[in-house]
């Protein structure tokens, strides 16, 4: 099977998940991102030219702020030409289908997509549908991935940790739904880390998920013990209905993390969170704002992930 | 009419004939096997030289789609798949728009197959109105105006009571309950297997259990009603096992598979190729060996296509948005002699599973080529490959898993009550 996000050449043609990715093409993100964070960071030079030219459509079938905002800032920083729809709220409540919308927007001449959809497999159909010379960037498609959350991720802790292949990482929380979760575990155990752990009760985890590479805890007090990196989830309120969760409540009490809880893990454990939190559902306010939480450089760094992956995209070769 | 088929090899599951003979037909029936009647004169010579000459293929799920999905399929397009596939009878579940819950819509569906003089077509009739799963059909005026059996298709009848009821008012009559083991409420948005695809492409997913727990409910009111019960559609290796110990305690009951589940798994939906969003879901290895297995005991009776037309636009959306179903009449043949080949079977045992099983599980005198019969007939090439193409599928629908694919055995003539209705004619 071939990987549809690679070109003949092996090189990155979309970026639809960190699954199936070589180390290398991660890395190389990785690196590019490094380069662009003194640029984005820098007051004096804010614009760089890779994509001058070129339209970036922000597709958002789903409502997202942090997501569409960091990879607009990220496009123009690129010196794109940046367009956002709110699909939600226009074609698809009038029955037009996804594809017919992608049609129109390459009859727009876009050069590249940048889609978040409610369901599993969108941004792939997109991509398998495109003129080869049009890319797709994932910005999260139902429960199955968000690589540039993940790669922001990476880079985060990157950032603070230096070497992958040391680590030991904890997931907490709604992995059966998260996006976010599958493409970190992907790209954490294709970037080498010998031990990724997944914390959460049995109605959040999907069947084999140890098929992925990860060990399974149910008990967070067992699976913080030791960790260098935790990962928290956010817990969508819709959980307590439909019997996956008796109550927030109880959540927080056995999965959210506590300074307490905190204190299992390593001295210079950090701590993460994709956003949008629910302070006091899955994280203590003052974990979520103490020193050891590195939830705003996330956002930072969020930028310079994708502006690498924009320009590898579109500049690269 | 007088045909003689010369040459070809004979394969016939009931009368355990599997040689070179000749078959003669008169009248739209089978007069003679081997050497020809005295005075026979013939008129029609079908040469089968290096050919197979099998019954009729029986499919005992083949969605023709009328009424209401006119746009999807049409008893025109998939009748002429169907004898273009070799399928010489088939049921086809009550699942139309409105269902075929009324005596009037299964006389009209009758009387407009019967006017296009193909393939024989035996209704299945809604078990309940508008297969609500709330009240019953007249199921003696149903059958009166042509069903073979009821059934709920892929409906769901939740209300236990109901279901012991239809099945009781049935066993009356000695009418065959046809269902889909499913549990509605494990199977609430689910569109595949729970297992390690489902986990890798978050896709929302059904587990085995649902298969199962459905399962065991129909068997129990089985056993307490005397119904004859027919299991549709078996996907899972606990389910095979449910029903082999279910047979082996005496209970009447028939299964089928579908000929996608033999050969597919999980894996095939790769990247989320919705021609592999089915229904059941495309299990796990462990299942379709399992499937194969209960194909060869017994504890599954027939392969049938569960051909379900699916228009275009349907299958272009994201995975759980997409229609369910593949079209399959004109891949049954192919895919009955791929498992026979890779299971390593005599080709007659694969012939039984399309063709004389079948007709038993639709009470049926047909599936055979005894002197006497009716002569539903196919005769295939069974050496030729070809790649499965939407130009070459005589289906409205030309979604399948198998698209592209290189598949042997092709059918060149399909006789219907001894009358020529399909002659393979190679596009240049």
């Amino acid at each position: 099977m071939n990987n549809p996000q690679l070109n003949k050449h092996g090189e990155l043609q979309h970026l639809l998940s960190t699954e199936g990715l070589p180390a290398a093409i991660l890395y190389d993100l990785l690196d590019k991102a490094a380069s662009f964070l003194g640029t984005s960071e820098s007051r004096d030079i804010k614009k760089l030219p890779l994509l001058h030219g070129k339209s970036v459509f922000n597709i958002f079938f789903e409502n997202s702020t942090r997501t569409r905002t960091t990879f607009e800032i990220a496009a123009k920083r690129l010196s794109a030409d940046v367009v956002n729809l709110n699909i939600g709220s226009s074609s698809a409540s009038k029955g037009e289908t996804l594809l017919d919308t992608v049609d129109n927007l390459c009859a727009m001449h876009a050069d590249m997509f940048v889609v978040r959809h409610s369901q599993s497999g969108a941004a792939h159909l997109i991509a398998k549908h495109v003129a080869p010379e049009i890319h797709v960037i994932n910005a999260g498609d139902g429960r199955h991935a968000h690589p540039t959350q993940a790669l922001l991720d990476m880079f985060t802790i990157r950032h603070y940790k230096k070497e992958f292949c040391n680590l030991r990482v904890a997931i907490v929380g709604d992995i059966l739904h998260s996006r976010v979760a599958r493409s970190q575990i992907h790209a954490l155990t294709t970037l080498g880390v010998p031990e990724v752990r997944v914390i959460a009760p049995k109605t959040l985890l999907p069947v084999c998920v140890e098929k992925l590479g990860v060990r399974v805890f149910h008990d967070m007090a067992q699976g913080l013990q030791d960790v260098d990196v935790i990962m928290m989830l956010r817990l969508q309120s819709e959980r307590m209905q439909g019997a996956t969760l008796p109550s927030a409540q109880e959540y927080f009490k056995y999965y959210g993390l506590t300074q307490e809880k905190l204190m299992l893990a390593k001295v210079d454990a950090i701590v993460m969170h994709p956003g949008p939190m629910n302070r006091g559902v899955e994280i203590e306010s003052c974990v979520a704002d103490g020193r050891q939480s590195v939830i705003l450089p996330q956002v930072t760094f969020g930028i310079a992930v994708r502006m690498a992956v924009m320009s590898t995209l579109a500049g690269g070769k | 009419m007088n045909i003689q088929i010369k040459s070809g090899r004979l394969v016939d599951p009931k009368n355990k004939i599997d040689g070179c003979h000749d078959l003669f037909i008169t009248a739209g029936k089978v007069i003679a096997v081997g050497s020809p009647p005295a005075n026979f004169v013939v008129q029609q010579l079908i040469d089968a030289t290096g050919l197979v000459v099998i019954p009729g293929l029986i499919d005992l799920a083949a969605r023709l789609r009328e009424p209401g999905y006119e746009y999807k399929a049409t008893l025109e397009s998939e009748m002429h798949a169907a004898v273009a596939g070799g399928v010489t009878t088939l049921a086809c579940p009550p699942d139309t728009d409105p269902p075929l819950d009324e005596p009037g819509l299964v006389e009209m569906l009758k009387h407009r197959a019967r006017a296009l003089n193909q393939a024989h077509v035996y209704p299945v009739g809604a078990l309940t109105y508008g297969l609500k799963g709330e009240e019953l059909t007249e199921m003696a005026e149903l059958a009166d105006a042509g069903c073979i059996a009821f059934s709920q298709a892929d409906a769901a009848l939740v209300d236990t009571r109901v279901l012991m009821r239809a099945m009781q008012y049935a066993a009356t009559f000695d009418f065959s309950v046809w269902l889909r083991p499913q549990d509605s409420f494990l199977a609430r948005e689910g569109v595949a297997h729970n297992g390690e695809v489902a986990t890798r492409l978050g896709l929302p997913a059904i587990p085995v259990c649902a298969e199962t727990i459905a399962l065991s409910t129909m068997l129990e009111l089985a056993r307490a009603t005397g119904v004859r019960l027919h299991i549709c559609r078996i996907s899972s290796k606990e389910g095979v096992a449910l029903v082999r110990t279910a047979k082996q305690q005496g209970l009447p009951l028939t299964c089928d598979v579908s000929a996608n589940h033999i050969h597919l798994s999980e894996m095939d939906i790769g990247f989320f190729n919705a021609n592999c969003y089915l229904v059941p879901p495309l299990r796990d290895l462990r299942d379709l060996e399992a499937l194969r297995v209960g194909l060869i005991d017994g504890s599954i009776d027939a392969i049938c296509s569960d051909h379900t037309p699916v228009d275009e636009d349907a299958k272009q959306l994201p995975f759980a948005e997409a229609e369910a179903g593949a079209t399959g009449l004109e891949l049954l043949l192919p895919l009955m002699l791929k498992w026979v080949k890779q299971s390593n079977l005599a080709l007659i045992d694969g012939v039984d599973k399309v063709t004389l099983q079948p007709a038993r599980v639709l009470g049926l005198d047909s599936g055979h080529l005894s002197v006497g019969s009716v002569a539903d007939v196919c005769v295939f090439d069974p050496e030729v490959y070809w790649r499965v193409e939407p130009s070459l599928l005589k289906s409205q629908g030309k979604n399948t898993p198998f698209i592209g694919m290189e598949l042997q055995g092709g059918v060149r003539y399909t006789l219907v009550s001894g009358q020529l209705v399909f002659e393979y004619k190679k596009i240049k």
